[in-house]
This record gives C-alpha cells, structure tokens and sequence, in this order.
C-alpha cells in the first residue's frame, strides 16, 4: 500500500504542485491519477519513487517512510513506465529487460530467461529480443517498457501516461493487455493520465485532481461518474456520463426468443418463420452472423437463397452478464431493433429490445440498487 | 613540379637518417600524440562532469568561442620568448613546450564540446528512465550516456587530432623536426624557381605537405574503424543483416536494382 500523507510539493518560485495531499493506493489495485494539465499529477507519482522530494509532508510504501530509503534502492524496488518507455537506444530489447535485475546483482542467466519469459507476456515474439528499439514501433517499445519494469518483479508499479503516445488502436490493445496481466499480476499500480475515459477503463478507484495539487474527488470510476463531487468533477468526467456509467452496470434482461435461419437456406423458409422485414442468419454453430432484410435489396433483385455477402452487419453483439451498456448498445446498433444477445461462447441466446433495457434499468434506478453498480465488471 | 615532387618522395635517400623523412614522421606523430593525449585526459573528464550536471555550460561555451580566434603562430612564438630563458643546459623543452602548449590548446576545446554536446543530446526521456529503475548518477553516466554520446564524443577526437597534425608543422620554424621541418628548410632556398636546388626544395615542401595531409587522413581513418566497431548498433542503425528486418519498399527497391546486399552504413527500416 502507498498512502500520501499531507504530501506538498512548493518549487522555490512558489509555485504549489502538490497542495496538502492525502491519498491511499491499495495494495493489488490500480490507482489512476487524472487530472488537467499543471495538476501535479505527474508531481505526486514522481514524489513516490523520489524521483521528486516533497517539499512536506511523509509518503509511506508499505509501512515505511520513502525519505527514509536511498533512491536508489528505492527505485530498483518499484517498476517504472513513462510515456516514451524511455528505452536505452544502444541495448538490445533482451539487455533493456534485464536492466534492474543486474542493477541488483542477480544471477545473469535467470534474469534473461525470466526476461523471455516476460516479452512474451506483453505479446512481443522472442526474435524481438535482440532488436534494438529504434527497430521497433511505438506500441512495441511501450510493451518493453513494461516488461522492463517487471522484469525484478516489484510489488508497486509507477506508470506516467504509459499509453498515450501511440495510435488509438494500439492503445486500446495494450490498455486490454494491460488489466489481463493485472488480473495474473495483482501489482500495486500507480498510473497517471490525462485522458479520464483511459481512466475510468483502467481504474479500480480514481483521483481526480485540480489544478494546483487539490485532490478533487477519490472514487470508483462508477461512483465517479454518477456522483461527481463537485462541478469541476463533472466538467471533467464530461458528457455521456448517464450512458457511460451504464458500462458498470450488469442487470438480468429478459430475452425474447429469436426466429433464425441459416446461411444458405431458402428464402422461402426465412419468410415463414419471419417475424416481421428482418431476419437473423445464423452459422452451424448457432453464432450470429448478420441480419436479412426479406423486402430483398434497393437494386430490387430478387434472391432465392440467403447470401452471407447481402447481410446487414450493423447490430453489435452483447454477452450475456456483460454491462447494461453493451445490451442497449447493441438493441439501437440493430437494423431489426432487436440487440442479439450471446453467450460466452457466441452462440444467440436471444434478442432484447431497447425499450426492454429502458424499462429494466428504470427498475434498478427505483430499486435504488444503483449502490452496487460499483462492484461491478469494466464494460 | 608534380616531377620534383616524385622524385623526391621516391628518392630512399631522402627517408633514412637523423633528419629524414621516417625521422620527420615519428617526431611529427610524437608531438600530435602527447598534444591528443593530454587534451583528452583534460576535457574528456571535464566535458563528462558538464555534461552529467548540466554546470559549467557557459565555460564550454567560451572556451571553444575563444579557441576560433587563437592565433596558433603568434602565441607559439611568444611561449618560446618567454620559457626559453628559464631554461639552462642540454635540453629540448624551450622547444618542445610551446608546440605542445599551443597544440593542446587547439585540442582542448574539440574534445570538450563535443564530450559536453554528446551527452547532453541524451534523450532526456532515456535518462528520466535510467534514473527511476535505480541507477546512480555514475551508472547513468557510464551505462547510458557514455554509449549514446560516444560517436559525438569520438567525432570530437577526430576532428582534435586533424587539427593537431594539420598545426603540428608550425613546430619546425623553432626548431623542431616533424613534417614542418621539410616544409620550412624548403621555403628558406627559395622553390618554385628553373634551377637544380630550386627543384630539390619544390619536391621537398611538397613532400612534406603531402606527408602531413596522408597522415592526418591516415590517422582520420584508423580513428573512424575504430569508431565504427565499437559503437553500439542500435545507435549506428547497422543492425544485424536479416530480411525481415527489411522494409518492403527497400526490398523492392533493391530487387529492382539488382542488388541483395547492403549499401554501406544503409539504415534498415524495421518492419512494424
């Protein structure tokens, strides 16, 4: 666990990064630290590793005062990720990994193959291991990064907008990659960013902060959004809040049960069992593949089997026990109304209408249940 | 005159000896290496400390503007007017010390700014990184700022050690040997003239100031092999031939011209 206790920052023009922070990050979770430009976000996580001194003020790493431990020690112990990953040009990827362990002494040949080990976890194949970074794309090198901050698996990681200089694609990959290695890793994390959408995904609890080092609201991210705690809170949480907030909540919807045809099969058949203009197609397996419209298509053809190219793709598909997020979603992306609903294997359980994710999430709202919206799943 | 020139330097005669031209070019060497030498153990530590903590930048600054204006000749001379009476006996320092004052002081500033300019070209993000996985300030300098700044640093000695040979001849007008003193003997009987001596001294300074230039571009090239193979790879970009490192516009590029192997210091572009 790392706490903050009354930690201010004061630079000798008098500038105030950091005012009289009090903040805990528990151990095994992820803490993000949000906040606009000049927050002192980037401040408070530095002040952690001492990168940064405090001006006042005592930070505590599990139990024990950090001003009390040489920095460097210190360092060798927490993980470290900044934005650029801040590779060392002239070390191959595999030297990069093994940087702490041989700052610590540890024994050479265990340390390359833990580091192997570990390029593989962050989805890097083993002949990137004797590329030099210059070599490698932006989203690759971040991976090294974090793999080189595992590399003497500390219990804390320190993570300053680790994702924010690649492709929105890209971050969005390594942002899923990210919590899947949290879930086998459990690390105490500490990640800065400015962007309160890679927050409120990231997050097990988030600070946002103010400008001038004020700690604005400490919360879970659901909590964040349908309770901001000031005006500044909501301002910067921004709009879509409502349907944001429903990614954290999960909700039994009943399914109505779905008419379906296979790929291929007659029109003839997809007509009868039709319940109104569209159909849903199906595959073998009993996965969603699209939906037919049975008026035929605008060039006015006239089809005698169903054809996997003249589907329509629009509809999202929602799991079932996923967040009331993703089942409205997927009930206004379809081109019938209908959101199909699948399992954990793809295979149609059934279909829901808007109207029904409407009406069972004005239920929860009346239930007041809306309390343990926290405790559930990212959306 | 490109004949005298020949002659000359072909004529074994004019290589063996206490003032030949073998003479001339160990002395000459001597001379530039001590100059090097002690520069390199003076700025080198120096630029490295400025360059670490960032202090003392404006002593840079000004010691390599200064060092434009040093007029090398004049202040040679004026060291040897003045150390010279302090010394008594059977010795070569009144001579030998202003040469070497004055080389080092074209050495210096070389060296120092390229040893300050090569470290502080580090990325900062490179730095911020080394620090916060635990580094002390003596491993960031030695493991990361060291190898990256090293082909600026090598590019300083270089351009010191050009220098250095290149001034190195002025030695010869106090007495000195080195490749000066075939240049300087020439000049006083008179070349450039239709006469048997006249064409003597025109091989003469000719081979002299020939013999400077091969050895500083000799020199030069012993200084760049080096510099070549012991550079880091993922700073020179000269990574490891390996086709998929290639990017498919070079391969394509290569396939039309023909070729399979790499053009000499190519960068590769690593597939992404």
């Amino acid at each position: 666990m790392i706490r903050f206790d009354a930690v201010t920052k004061r630079y000798p023009d008098g500038t105030v990064a950091v005012d009289e922070l009090d903040l805990e990050a528990p151990s095994g979770r992820i803490t993000v630290l949000v906040g606009p430009s000049g927050c002192g976000k980037t401040t408070s996580l530095r002040m952690i590793n001492r990168m940064i001194d405090p001006t006042s003020g005592t930070i505590w790493l599990d139990g024990r005062a950090t001003a009390d431990v040489p920095p460097a020690t210190l360092r060798r112990g927490i993980g470290y990720v900044i934005q650029h990953a801040g590779l060392f040009p002239h070390r191959t990827v595999l030297d990069n990994v093994t940087t702490v362990p041989g700052l610590l002494g540890h024994d050479r040949r265990t340390a390359r193959t833990r580091a192997m080990e570990l390029l593989e976890r962050v989805g890097l194949e083993p002949r990137m291991a004797s590329r030099y970074p210059a070599q490698l794309s932006g989203g690759q090198q971040q991976r090294v990064g974090v793999a080189r901050a595992l590399a003497a698996d500390p219990p804390v990681m320190l993570m300053d907008e680790p994702f924010s200089a690649v492709d929105p694609v890209v971050r969005e990959q390594l942002q899923n990659e990210f919590l899947r290695l949290q879930q086998d890793l459990h690390k105490t994390i500490v990640f800065v960013t400015h962007d309160i959408d890679e927050a409120i995904k990231l997050g097990d609890q988030v600070a946002v902060l103010a400008v001038g080092g004020h700690l604005a609201q400490l919360a879970a991210p659901a909590e964040l959004l349908s309770r901001p705690a000031s005006t500044f809170v909501a301002g910067f949480v921004g709009r879509d809040r409502g349907y944001r907030a429903l990614g954290f909540t999960t909700g039994e919807v009943a399914l109505q049960d779905e008419p379906t045809v296979r790929v291929g099969a007659d029109v003839g058949d997809a007509r009868r069992v039709a319940r109104d203009e569209w159909v849903l197609v199906v595959d073998e397996g009993g996965a969603p593949q699209g939906w037919w419209l049975l008026s035929g298509d605008p060039g006015g053809r006239a089809d005698h089997t169903v054809e996997a190219a003249r589907l329509n793709l629009g509809g999202t598909l929602a799991t079932a026990g996923g967040s009331l997020r993703s089942v409205l979603d997927a009930a206004l992306s379809s081109p019938s109304g209908r959101g199909v609903v699948v399992d954990d294997d793809g295979r149609l359980l059934g279909t829901v209408t808007a109207a029904a994710v409407i009406d069972r999430i004005e239920a929860l709202a009346r239930d007041g249940r809306s309390g343990d919206t926290a405790a559930a799943g990212r959306p | 005159m490109i004949g005298d020139w020949w002659s000359y330097l072909t004529d074994p005669d004019n290589w063996d000896g206490r003032n030949g031209l073998w003479a001339n070019i160990v002395e000459h060497v001597t001379y530039s290496g001590i100059a090097v030498g002690v520069a390199l153990l003076i700025a080198f530590p120096l630029g490295l400390w400025i360059g670490h903590t960032g202090r003392g930048a404006t002593l840079v600054v000004g010691t390599v503007n200064a060092s434009r204006a040093l007029p090398t000749f004049g202040l040679m001379v004026l060291l040897f007017i003045l150390i010279s009476p302090h010394f008594t006996g059977k010795t070569d320092l009144p001579y030998i010390l202003p040469v070497e004052i004055v080389l080092l002081l074209l050495a210096v500033p070389p060296i120092l700014s390229n040893t300050y300019a090569g470290l502080q070209s580090v990325d900062p993000a490179v730095r911020d990184a080394a620090r916060g996985m635990g580094m002390t300030g003596g491993q960031v300098l030695r493991q990361v700022e060291l190898p990256n700044a090293y082909p600026l640093i090598m590019s300083g000695l270089r351009s010191a050690a050009l220098q250095v040979i290149a001034t190195a001849t002025v030695g010869a007008y106090i007495g000195l040997g080195g490749l000066g003193a075939p240049i300087y003997d020439a000049t006083q009987q008179g070349p450039f003239q239709d006469t048997e001596s006249s064409h003597l001294a025109t091989g003469e300074l000719l081979t002299g100031a020939f013999l400077v230039a091969a050895l500083a571009l000799l020199i030069d090239l012993v200084l760049a092999t080096i510099q070549r193979y012991t550079t880091s790879r993922g700073i020179t970009g000269r990574y490891r031939s390996s086709s998929d490192l290639v990017a498919p516009s070079e391969v394509a590029v290569r396939a039309a011209e023909g070729r399979t192997d790499l053009a000499p210091g190519g960068q590769q572009v690593a597939a992404l």
